[in-house]
């Protein structure tokens, strides 16, 4: 009841801010809307919208961090949190409080990304639930790191961290805009050690319907998103304790 | 009755001593102001008392419970109105007392009943609606001391409330917490003069972490040789305890 309160709270701070419903869900449909009409003229294999949709859902992932890293940047700023501290809220009902309602705001962005594709070409199948079911680990990996970055930076940190490194990186490493073996090298084991490129190739093989390329994708995102939310808890409980 | 006792509390940051062996006691019912400039270590007292920060040693008992070995039970009986506004600003007047009726689990009736008593009593009833982020400082800071009372607290700290607030803001916001006196004990940290003496049954003078002094206004005046509360804090202050 206490942490199901906090999370709509939650919920609501997130949904009225403009800004992040105008990047969160614009950004990604802007993205594919240029990249589909850059193909339609110059065919670039990479941006066929089968491929770059699956790819633009990972992208879009970035913005999670970004909502809930400044979300708790901000109470944590603006004493609303050191207020909630001196409730009956546990450490359990603030951490759950703040991932729970990121969750299905990711998976609204992932739905909308693919409904507005589908005009744009995309092959309409069942295989869509899938891969908008597939995407959980990494909006989960996702969500952590924003607690994580939440936790530790104040409100104008969040934004160069998450706003502005974060997204590059992880459109950068996942091989949604270039194929990494034409960078080779470090760059490519770097991306392949990490889980952004593995979470675009299991939206895609999700939703192709290649089950046994998905098993192959998953472990990592797993483990990622496993470890990264003990570090977030961790990172999250340290900081009420030194509140 | 005592609502608070502190025995010999201290808190350390590294090299700095914020609160030094204070040993304070408060009454039930009173309305007690920490008064000191910047630094002094009001606001470090108050997190103290209301478990937001663990002392470095020292122990105080609030509500009859022990702020290092109860602190669950502390938070029951406590509301806190920090320095800083702390309202959800994307949320309306009506969903900020919401919230805070949700985590204390009132029931659906009982938060209704909540929201009209405390409308009523800060005369929040025209800005309900409105966003808290978009409201004036000082409907801000009626906001969060009505969110602060929502638990029905036993014991209700305020830590600065009028800071930043123009002067109508201020004497309006006097009124509410005159209001509440002798309801339930306040604890109140400011470093305004005026607001100490015009609210206060008793004050205690801090500097440095230090409790120079504790009484009523006439007591503190008496102990400085002068009718003027002013001139008594600054005497106070600039010689230690006298």
């Amino acid at each position: 009841m206490r942490m199901m309160t906090f999370a709509k709270r939650c919920t609501k701070e997130i949904l009225r801010d403009p800004i992040n419903l105008g990047f969160g869900l614009g950004f990604p449909l802007v993205l594919l809307l240029l990249l589909s009409s850059l193909q339609a003229n110059i065919p670039v294999s990479l941006f066929e919208i089968d491929t770059l949709t699956p790819g633009i859902t990972v992208f879009g992932l970035s913005f999670m961090t970004l909502f809930s890293a400044t979300l708790i940047a901000k109470d944590r700023e603006s004493a609303l949190l050191q207020r909630l501290y001196t409730t009956p809220l546990t450490g359990l009902d603030f951490i759950i409080g703040y991932m729970l309602p990121i969750l299905p705001i990711a998976l609204g962005q992932t739905i909308i990304c693919y409904l507005f594709a589908i005009p744009l070409g995309l092959t309409f199948s069942i295989n869509i639930i899938y891969a908008v079911i597939g995407i959980i680990p990494m909006a989960i990996f996702n969500i952590a790191l924003g607690l994580l970055f939440g936790s530790i930076l104040g409100v104008k940190q969040v934004g160069g961290i998450c706003g502005a490194l974060l997204t590059n990186l992880s459109a950068w490493l996942s091989g949604v805009w270039f194929d990494l073996e034409l960078v080779g090298g470090f760059f490519e084991k770097l991306a392949n050690v990490l889980p952004f490129v593995h979470a675009a190739e299991l939206e895609k093989a999700l939703f192709h319907g290649d089950f046994e390329a998905a098993a192959s994708h998953i472990m990592p995102i797993i483990i990622y998103s496993v470890f990264a939310t003990v570090v977030a808890v961790f990172c999250f409980l340290g900081q009420m304790k030194k509140q | 009755m005592q609502a608070i006792k502190t025995m010999g509390l201290v808190k350390r940051y590294k090299n700095l001593t914020a609160v030094d062996n204070l040993n304070l006691e408060i009454q039930q019912g009173e309305l007690f102001s920490l008064l000191g400039v910047n630094g002094a270590g009001k606001t470090t007292t108050i997190k103290m008392l209301s478990c937001l920060t663990k002392p470095t040693s020292g122990d105080a008992i609030v509500g009859g419970y022990s702020i290092t070995k109860e602190p669950e039970q502390v938070k029951r009986l406590i509301g806190v109105s920090p320095q800083e506004t702390a309202v959800a600003p994307n949320l309306s007047v009506k969903e900020n007392l919401e919230l805070i009726c949700g985590i204390h689990g009132f029931s659906k009736e009982k938060t209704k009943a909540k929201i009209r008593e405390l409308s009523e009593q800060f005369t929040l009833d025209t800005v309900l609606q409105r966003k808290a982020g978009k409201l004036s400082g000082g409907f801000q800071r009626r906001v969060s001391i009505a969110m602060a009372l929502i638990s029905e607290p036993q014991i209700l700290f305020l830590d600065e409330p009028t800071l930043g607030l123009d002067v109508i803001a201020r004497h309006d916001l006097w009124e509410v917490i005159y209001s509440l006196k002798g309801k339930i004990t306040i604890i109140l940290t400011t470093h305004y003069m005026e607001e100490a003496e015009a609210l206060s049954d008793r004050i205690g003078i801090m500097k440095s972490g230090h409790l120079l002094a504790v009484g009523t206004v006439e007591e503190l005046n008496r102990k400085a040789h002068t009718n003027d509360f002013e001139t008594a804090f600054v005497s106070i202050v600039k010689e230690g305890a006298l």
